[in-house]
């Protein structure tokens, strides 16, 4: 049976559905994230796993016991939010220490402890400082030392890198991941920022108004997207609409343009449909499989990557090429042509957002 | 390589430099004359108070108005027994207001305003009224407990407690406003902590300078509180003082100094706690011993 198991969880305020049927089983030492926009419930739901919201219906059972309306403060569960909530009043080490002193645990094993973990966050000289003495990468470390100490069962975490600056916040993804797959402990990570979730976990929940919209792990969710929310949600897209000619042999014509794609779908002929590419599928130049020409409107050099937009008949295409010295590109307002393989394209219902 | 940047020419501002200098110096004087009036308009009564204090006998300077102040026994057993009082009130008041305002701010932040309201009616009621109040309801049967002193004494302090509602709650709300309490609350609540333990260990110590700062001015309000100690037939430090001011000259300038020297030094003691914050000192020590 699975670690932590979320079944049928439903959550209303004020008869406003907040969270609707959501079922995971988290395996232990996953590392799952929930992703999505803000109020689309992920907070919500993390909350109601530590224990600070209560589920309208449905039932949460970590480990086989049933939380589902334990307290808090009785569930090990340990917690780092996005404004670090570091005590004030106490020192570094008086704060990764503070749920060890309420277990009772005795001073020395406190002690060690604590030095432990400041060693494990590369904090061993900074046990005597007060948090504001600290940047906020260093609190948010802290308090992960904290939430750690108390050995939980499954660690939650916030939002904790949205409140620090671009720098700090890879360093401490990284830092993160370290740890997690050191202790190997069971975490649930909230974030709005699909590349955080992409690296950092095992796999990824993509939610939108309080549904699960897709679960898996990350290259499943970029690649092969279920929703039309999901595909447009993570990562960039581009849409071509279009109608059915054959679904049998996967074509479809957008204007004058036929075009091609191997992944599976049913519609009757004339269906009206849309084609979707990752702008990093397309391709300068022409091929045997799909090619669009259009009217190069802008481009972006982004450093790794070059963003052509492109004004095609079909409507407006951007193409990401990787940057290398020997790239050859096109001026704005040259006509060129651009192209990308039947595999890399896939159909949905048009219209789906 | 040196990259120097383009010398940046600072342009003179366009209009009259010379009235302008003028229109400064004018509000300058003008800053001053009201700053000299609002000193003579404070301290004129307190240097006469001074003076009547220091020349009890004869005109000449002396402690003796001090001395004798000092020496009366009617003074040190109404003093100490508004000290007792107003230590007494601040814990009432801190035992009532530090829960009400955190479960407020926690879990029923829209009944903020109300509860605000509500400890604004001491200042909208006057002592009078409250203590006419308490004798009705106090004073017959089934509530008779105006009886004896001792239980009057704690009916003083709850109403003590009462008139320092207007103060400790702005000064508890302000330092809860100044706190995350929520994720404070939530943190401690994730590493195992219990509402008592939280109130206790999380939530009082972050309000300290709230919190003094509502006790000082609570000890300032019982201490020479009048009406209610007079009515309630309490020997406290106000109707004391209200009795001297009736009979002696310059005894009571000698007290208003005290009590001035009192207020100053309370006022002090906030200012100079509300900039201290955790581990500055020992910063400082670092820094001396760095040098």
């Amino acid at each position: 049976m699975s670690f932590l198991v979320l079944e049928h969880v439903r959550k209303e305020f004020g008869g406003n559905a907040a969270v609707e049927d959501f079922n995971l089983s988290v395996e232990a030492g996953e590392f799952v994230s929930f992703l999505g926009p803000s109020g689309c419930g992920k907070t919500t739901t993390l909350r109601m796993i530590a224990g600070f919201e209560q589920p309208t219906s449905g039932g949460i059972r970590l480990n086989g016991a049933d939380i589902t309306y334990a307290r808090p403060n009785q569930r090990n569960v340990g917690m780092v939010f996005q404004s670090y909530a570091l005590f004030p009043n106490m020192t570094v080490a008086q704060n990764v220490g503070f749920g060890l002193k309420l277990k009772k645990v005795d001073k020395s094993a406190v002690r060690s402890k604590v030095e432990e973990l400041l060693g494990l966050i590369h904090m061993d000289d900074k046990g005597q400082n007060y948090p504001h003495e600290l940047s906020g990468g260093q609190q948010q470390r802290v308090a992960l030392a904290r939430a750690l100490a108390i050995s939980p069962q499954v660690l939650l975490l916030d939002e904790p890198l949205s409140a620090l600056d671009a720098k700090i916040r890879d360093e401490l993804r990284n830092e993160i991941k370290r740890i997690q797959r050191q202790l190997s402990i069971t975490t649930i990570y909230v974030t709005h920022d699909q590349e955080e979730a992409m690296a950092l976990s095992d796999r990824v929940v993509v939610m939108s108004k309080g549904v699960m919209e897709q679960v898996g792990p990350p290259f499943q969710i970029y690649n092969f997207p279920e929703t039309a929310f999901v595909a447009s949600f993570v990562g960039k897209l581009n849409r071509i609409d279009g109608n059915v000619v054959d679904s049998g042999l996967g074509t479809v014509r957008s204007g004058v343009v036929s075009l091609r794609t191997t992944s599976e779908f049913q519609a009757p002929s004339g269906a009206a449909v849309t084609l979707m590419v990752r702008p990093e599928e397309l391709e300068l130049g022409e091929s045997e499989e799909n090619q669009v020409q259009g009217v190069v409107e802008s481009i972006n050099f982004l450093g790794a990557i070059v963003r052509v937009r492109l004004d095609t008949p079909t409507g407006q295409l951007t193409a990401d090429l990787f940057n290398e010295r020997l790239l050859k590109l096109p001026e704005v307002g040259d006509t060129v042509t651009m192209s990308f393989p039947a595999h890399a394209c896939w159909v949905m219902p048009a219209g789906a957002s | 390589m040196t990259v120097t940047a383009p010398p940046v020419v600072l342009e003179a501002p366009s209009a009259h430099p010379d009235s302008e200098i003028k229109a400064g110096q004018g509000s300058k004087i003008f800053a001053w004359l009201i700053i000299v009036a609002g000193i003579l308009y404070f301290f004129t009564p307190l240097v006469a108070t001074g003076e009547r204090a220091f020349r009890a006998i004869g005109g000449v300077f002396s402690f003796e108005a001090f001395r004798r102040i000092l020496t009366d026994p009617g003074f040190v057993d109404t003093f100490g027994a508004s000290v007792i009082n107003a230590v007494l009130t601040i814990v009432v008041s801190l035992l009532v207001i530090v829960p009400t305002a955190y479960w407020v701010t926690l879990k029923v932040p829209k009944l903020r305003s109300v509860i605000e309201f509500i400890t604004l009616l001491p200042f909208v009621i006057p002592a009078v009224v409250l203590v006419f109040g308490l004798i009705r309801m106090y004073s017959r049967p089934p509530l008779a407990i105006l009886s004896s002193r001792e239980s009057t004494r704690v009916v003083l302090i709850c109403a003590y407690a009462a008139l320092s509602f207007p103060y400790m709650y702005r000064s508890v709300d302000n330092g809860l406003r100044s706190i995350n309490v929520r994720t404070l609350t939530e943190a401690a609540q994730s590493l195992g902590a219990s509402w008592p333990t939280i109130l206790w260990r999380v939530i009082f110590p972050n309000l300290r300078v709230a919190l003094l700062s509502g006790a000082l001015l609570t000890f300032a309000i019982v201490i020479g509180e009048l009406t209610v100690a007079l009515y309630l037939g309490q020997q406290t430090f106000g109707p004391y003082m209200a009795n001297l001011v009736r009979n002696f000259v310059a005894e009571p300038a000698a007290l208003t100094i005290l009590s001035f020297g009192l207020t100053w030094g309370a006022m002090g003691l906030i200012s100079y706690l509300t900039r201290r914050k955790p581990g500055r000192r020992r910063l400082r020590r670092q820094a001396v011993g760095a040098r």
